[in-house]
């Protein structure tokens, strides 16, 4: 129900939403852009308020009267705090993680300001935060956002508001950021390995080479030239220097026109599994997009910029 | 569907906002703890207590099969000690018990809010019991941790310590202290009540409309400001200082009461011849009776009030709120010179069959006297002054025949007893006579140019009626203990006094009580007439509720811009060193050397040097100072930034000749 009326409000009352469009950042707030209203308990402590001033004013209580007038000028003089908590503010970057599409992608929103502020929420679809700031910092105020598909997403309104300091009044700035951020492909959850050279690379995986790897105990049989003299003369027994080669990691050749027979949503979720596959077995690949051909490489920036190629495709 | 602001009350809340909240509650138990039972204060305190402990080991709401029972308990507990709910007292006792049972299901946010508001509630009843300066600055105190415990609901702060916690409360409510007071002052007072009548303000009681030996002993170490009273002119001599409230004639052996005209045939007011008189102010504290104590005679009677047959003056209502009243009075009078037939039979009346002794006493003076009822009179007081008699506050019980164990056995007492036996001495003798209660004496401020009264100050006197004088007062306790008249009942108790009456202390305590007299005159009397008048110095004689209204709304208007003033001001980081190119920049620009708008420091500088070659060096310098101080760090370290500042502010452009 509150939403509907909200919704229409939005339609309707295009000064309530002048600031709907996306702004650059940063976006500091300022008065004109900052709505107040009395919170729920607001109207009910007003009530009580009334009652109290009645109260006074029947029994003719000065005393009482003067307490009712202190508690309201209080209760007044906290909109004013409720305003300044947020007037002056600033959001001065919005930094996105990584998420693949159905996940939820966290936001770290920074937030800087010239005075110390206490109790400001940000609401962003439905994942809510309370932080404070002190004077001169910036803070940085962890969200979640949930996706749905991969591509640019640009991010929602956020709603930064604070019923500081007695929750009586409720200050509010809608904040809508001009930014997006970069879902990933989710993968396919099952389908066949890439066309990739033998992946029998596994029984080989130790085997003498020149790298000096470990010392161990000697085994009848064992060259007496790799003996490690030295460190054998600190043990008990005789150790050796074990030696291996570098595992040779396969190359995989990922390529978008060997996916031939489906369509598109299917291969991008076909090469972003191989992607996390080739990631997880710390090979290193290669991958190959219509208009973006990424040279084969390892580690996760490599991932990270194949898998942003993946999702920015048409 | 529930919305989310709904599910945000329903957050539980954490130990600091539930120490504050209990902290509140400990307060209003406190401050109402002087009108509760011992009891149920105790009770209430272990409760509250229990429950900060327990909530502290294990959050959680108290199980209902224990919370019902302590709500049962705590409606009977007051039902069992006042006799009902309704009403100031267990209304009061209700509403504590209930707030501190409030505490035991308190676990969210809401809970909390609930709480808190009713907590307000709760401070405001404890001043329908005293409304007294320190009363009302405590309450006014209790606000802070209200106010901070609502702060601390809010989730996301800074973290601070507890006490840390209440200043900013105390910084709010002291910003609100201004718009608070405007709103005291141009609120309309109502002129009469809109329900009920207004409950009694204070349980004390004051002079009562009977005396019997013993009733005043409460009332004599009662310390608390009875009234204050303002002359025109010189005050009266202390032994004149006499303010009558109680004529009474009826005696039935052990007390004397007075009849109120209201109910027996109306007498006339008795008639006065007046000598000398004087105009006079009393500011007289609530107490819940009619009678408005006078200066000795008064003239007439103050608006709202009427005068009876012995001149004594009884208000139209009980005072129930202070009462100010302005009055003529005589000093020096015959006060109904002639005695009718049926005052002369009241003033001789006595109970048969009491005090058999007296009588014989009084037939033998009046045999050794004769007609001389002067003489009778200063016989009594012969009696009481070289009879062996002492003052004390607290004498022996008396018997059955009060006056002649009184006379001729204990011999001990105060004002009650002497004008008591006195009377009765008198009429045994055949002289008219009554008893006057009242107040005697009182504390002469000179700081403040009144005097006050206390309720330890309550006398009781006579008056006889002499051919040719009238109704002649005296004063039977002053023949015992002069001091009584000259200094006061604490003088006269002599041996008695406690530690805490000492002088100086005295002192201190009559000079408090100008702060007192000025809160209760300019507070807690501002009522509707005093509201009315608010604008009389500004002409306008009769402030009616519209302007008042009006006068509110532009005030508070003002307030808000104040208020506004400040939520908008927004200070600029000041850069020193900006404004010290800026200074240069003026300087240089004043022989035509500007900066362009799209011009960088460095470009600038070097054009002003190439401009200026008789200063170049130092152009160049301060050129390189500059950049230095603001491109190689990130904040311009103080010392070098003031070397600069100074090296700006000496810089003199040096005509050039050309």
């Amino acid at each position: 129900m509150l939403q509907r009326i909200q919704r229409w409000a939005e339609r309707r009352l295009p000064a309530l939403t002048r600031y709907r469009r996306p702004e650059s950042l940063p976006i500091e707030l300022h008065r004109r852009r900052i709505y107040i209203v009395p919170s729920g308990f607001g109207i009910g402590f007003s009530v009580l308020l009334a009652v109290m001033l009645v109260g006074a004013l029947n029994y003719a209580n000065n005393a009482a009267l003067l307490l009712t007038c202190l508690l309201g000028a209080s209760s007044a003089a906290s909109m004013l705090v409720a305003f300044r908590t947020l007037d002056g503010l600033r959001l001065s970057h919005i930094r996105a993680g990584h998420a693949v599409a159905g996940q939820s992608i966290e936001l770290t929103i920074a937030f800087d300001s010239s005075r110390s502020r206490n109790a400001i929420r940000l609401d962003l679809a439905d994942s809510r935060i309370a932080f404070a700031l002190e004077a001169n910092t910036s803070a940085q105020v962890k969200l979640t956002l949930p996706t749905v598909q991969r591509g640019w997403q640009p991010l929602p309104r956020l709603r930064l508001w604070s019923s500081w300091p007695l929750g009586l009044f409720r200050a509010w700035s809608w904040l809508h950021p001009d930014q997006s951020v970069l879902v990933w492909p989710r993968p396919e959850t099952a389908g066949p390995s890439p066309h990739a050279p033998a992946n029998d690379a596994r029984h080989i995986r130790l085997h003498r080479g020149d790298e000096l790897a470990a010392l161990r105990d000697y085994r009848v049989g064992d060259p007496q030239r790799h003996i490690a003299w030295k460190a054998s003369a600190r043990h008990d027994n005789l150790m050796v220097k074990d030696f291996e080669q570098p595992q040779s990691r396969p190359q995989w050749q990922l390529d978008w026109r060997l996916l031939g027979g489906l369509d598109n949503e299917a291969r991008i979720a076909r090469l972003a599994r191989w992607l996390n596959e080739a990631q997880a077995q710390r090979c290193s690949y290669s991958l190959w997009l219509p208009g973006n051909e990424i040279a084969s490489s390892s580690g996760p920036l490599h991932y990270a910029h194949c898998m942003n190629a993946l999702a920015q495709l048409p | 569907m529930r919305s989310p602001r709904k599910k945000l009350a329903e957050l539980p809340i954490d130990t600091r906002a539930f120490d504050l909240l209990s902290l509140t509650m400990a307060l209003v138990l406190g401050l109402h703890s002087t009108h509760l039972p011992w009891w149920l204060s105790i009770a209430l305190a272990l409760t509250l207590g229990w429950r900060w402990w327990q909530r502290r080991q294990q959050s959680g709401r108290v199980p209902r099969w224990l919370k019902l029972p302590l709500l049962a308990l705590l409606t009977l507990a007051v039902i069992a000690q006042y006799g009902g709910i309704f009403g100031r007292e267990p209304g009061a006792a209700l509403a504590v018990g209930l707030l501190i049972l409030k505490l035991l299901e308190t676990e969210t946010i809401r809970d909390v809010r609930v709480g808190i508001s009713f907590a307000c509630f709760a401070l405001m009843t404890a001043l329908l019991f005293d409304q007294g300066l320190i009363a009302t600055v405590v309450v006014a105190l209790g606000l802070l941790p209200v106010l901070a415990t609502l702060r601390a609901l809010e989730p996301g702060q800074l973290s601070t310590s507890l006490p840390r916690n209440l200043l900013p409360a105390l910084a709010l409510s002291t910003a609100a202290l201004p718009l608070a007071l405007l709103a005291f002052l141009l609120v309309p007072r109502l002129s009469s009540p809109l329900w009920g009548a207004p409950s009694p303000n204070q349980a004390r009681t004051g002079l009562s409309d009977s005396m019997s030996p013993g009733n005043f002993t409460d009332l004599l170490t009662d310390d608390h400001p009875a009234m204050r009273v303002s002359f025109e002119g010189a005050p009266p001599p202390a032994d004149l200082r006499y303010f009558r409230a109680y004529v009474m004639w009826n005696y039935d052996g052990r007390s004397w009461r007075y009849v109120d005209a209201r109910h027996v045939r109306a007498r006339e007011t008795a008639p006065i011849e007046v000598g000398t008189s004087i105009q006079y102010r009393i500011n007289l504290q609530p107490t819940q009776q009619r009678v408005l104590p006078t200066l000795d005679v008064p003239l007439q009677a103050p608006p709202q009030a009427r005068l009876q047959p012995d001149r004594e003056v009884m208000a139209d209502k009980p005072v129930n709120d202070q009462l100010s009243y302005q009055l003529r009075s005589a000093l020096q009078y015959r006060l109904q010179p002639v005695l009718d037939e049926r005052s002369q039979r009241l003033g001789l009346r006595l109970p048969t069959g009491f005090n058999p002794r007296t009588l014989a006493l009084a037939a033998q003076w009046r045999e050794r006297y004769g007609s001389d009822n002067a003489a009778i009179v200063q016989a009594a007081l012969n009696l009481f002054h070289d009879g062996g008699f002492r003052y004390t506050l607290a004498p022996a019980p008396l018997g059955r025949d009060a006056v002649d164990d009184f006379l001729f056995d204990t011999r001990e007492g105060f004002c009650e007893h002497y004008s008591s036996a006195f009377t009765v001495l008198m009429r045994a003798a055949g002289i008219p006579a009554r008893v006057v209660t009242g107040y005697q004496g009182g504390y002469w401020n000179k700081y403040g140019d009144y005097l006050l009264v206390r309720y330890s100050d309550a006398h009781a006197w006579s008056e006889v009626w002499l051919a040719g004088r009238g109704w002649v007062r005296v004063d039977p306790t002053g023949a015992v203990r002069p001091e009584r008249v000259s200094l006061g009942a604490a003088a006269a108790a002599g041996d008695q006094l406690a530690w805490y009456r000492n002088d100086w202390l005295q002192g201190l305590r009559n000079r408090w009580d100008i702060v007192n007299r000025w809160w209760d005159q300019g507070v807690i009397g501002f009522d509707a007439l005093r509201q009315r008048g608010l604008l009389t110095p500004f002409g306008i004689r009769d402030t009616d509720t519209a302007t008042l209204g009006v006068l509110l709304a532009i005030s508070s208007m003002l307030f808000i811009a104040v208020g506004l003033a400040w939520a908008l001001l927004r200070r600029q980081p000041r850069d020193p060193l900006r404004d010290a190119l800026r200074e240069l920049e003026r300087k240089l620009a004043r022989k035509g050397i500007a900066r362009r708008p799209a011009e960088g420091p460095q470009h600038y500088l070097r054009r002003a040097a190439r401009a200026l070659p008789g200063q170049r060096d130092e152009l160049v310098k301060l050129m390189n100072n500059y950049l230095e101080l603001r491109y190689a760090h990130a904040e311009p370290p103080p010392e070098p930034r003031h070397a600069f500042q100074r090296a700006v502010r000496d810089f003199r452009v040096v005509n050039v000749v050309k």
